[in-house]
């Protein structure tokens, strides 16, 4: 990867984007998490397909089940979010609508993530004290 | 060193494909699918995101309206694209990584690697399907 970039570019450590590297490598990150991650989602959804809420409530309580649901939250999140950011660069030209829908969409991926592991964090509270 | 720079500019330069005029070819093809998809599985996160929410509210009778709106015939066409879309973006996003490699990158592999991602995605899709419907019978 570094052999790409010239040896100024290097030296500085930035590309004209100002951050080098780290979406490319963020984005391939999160992919190579993701794959495991969501093998295991599709197997226990459709595992749970028609289940009863306190069977699935039973299931996402699980500290390893709820564990690997919020890793897949984040880094879904997290994914979807370098994803989209390139998609709004290309096809949006005007640079304030770019910047304002590049920080709504960043946002709402920041809000969705923290909603759904604050739920993930109480479904397992509550199972814990409603067990049965 | 400006005017210089401007004529340079005006020079006729190499343009991107034009999408009229390309054949749309499988890996042109492919390639923008993985976007679209991308888009389409980064919306759909919300049906995740809502079954999270609905256990965490223990409701059950948000859960059971909730489940009914994924049973209807729009439900069910949202989480069989939602299942296609996953699928897709799984596998070809697997081939990504194998090119980000530099495994895979002739033209014959690529066309290969292609077909062999649609086929894994309607095998995967399928087979899903079937195990959730028999499951969800039960």
């Amino acid at each position: 990867m570094t052999k790409l970039r010239t040896p100024l570019g290097r030296m500085r450590g930035l590309g004209s984007a100002k951050d080098g590297t780290h979406h490319w490598w963020a984005q391939r990150v999160t992919a190579i998490a993701l794959v495991p991650l969501l093998v295991w989602l599709v197997f226990n959804v459709v595992m749970l397909t028609g289940a009863p809420m306190i069977s699935v409530a039973h299931w996402m309580g699980h500290p390893i089940n709820a564990a690997l649901l919020a890793a897949l939250v984040v880094a879904l999140f997290h994914h979807a979010q370098l994803g989209l950011q390139v998609v709004i660069e290309d096809y949006v030209h005007c640079e304030a609508i770019k910047i304002a829908s590049l920080l709504a969409m960043k946002g709402l991926c920041w809000i969705l993530a923290a909603i759904a592991v604050l739920s993930i964090f109480r479904i397992s509270v509550l199972v814990v004290f409603f067990k049965g | 060193m400006a005017s210089e720079t401007s004529a340079a500019a005006k020079r006729a330069r190499p343009l991107s494909p034009h999408l009229q005029i390309y054949k749309p070819q499988i890996t042109s093809v492919l390639s923008i699918l993985h976007r679209i998809t991308g888009v389409a599985l980064s919306v759909g996160t919300l049906l995740l995101v809502l079954w999270i929410v609905a256990v965490a509210f223990g409701d059950d009778g948000f859960y059971a309206g909730y489940m009914s709106f994924l049973r209807s015939g729009f439900g069910m066409l949202m989480l069989f694209g939602w299942t296609v879309a996953l699928f897709y973006h799984l596998l070809n996003g697997i081939r990504h990584l194998f090119w980000d490699a530099g495994i895979g990158f002739d033209l014959e592999t690529t066309r290969k690697s292609g077909l062999a991602v649609l086929a894994g995605t309607a095998a995967l899709s399928v087979a899903v399907w079937a195990a959730a419907l028999a499951a969800g019978a039960r």
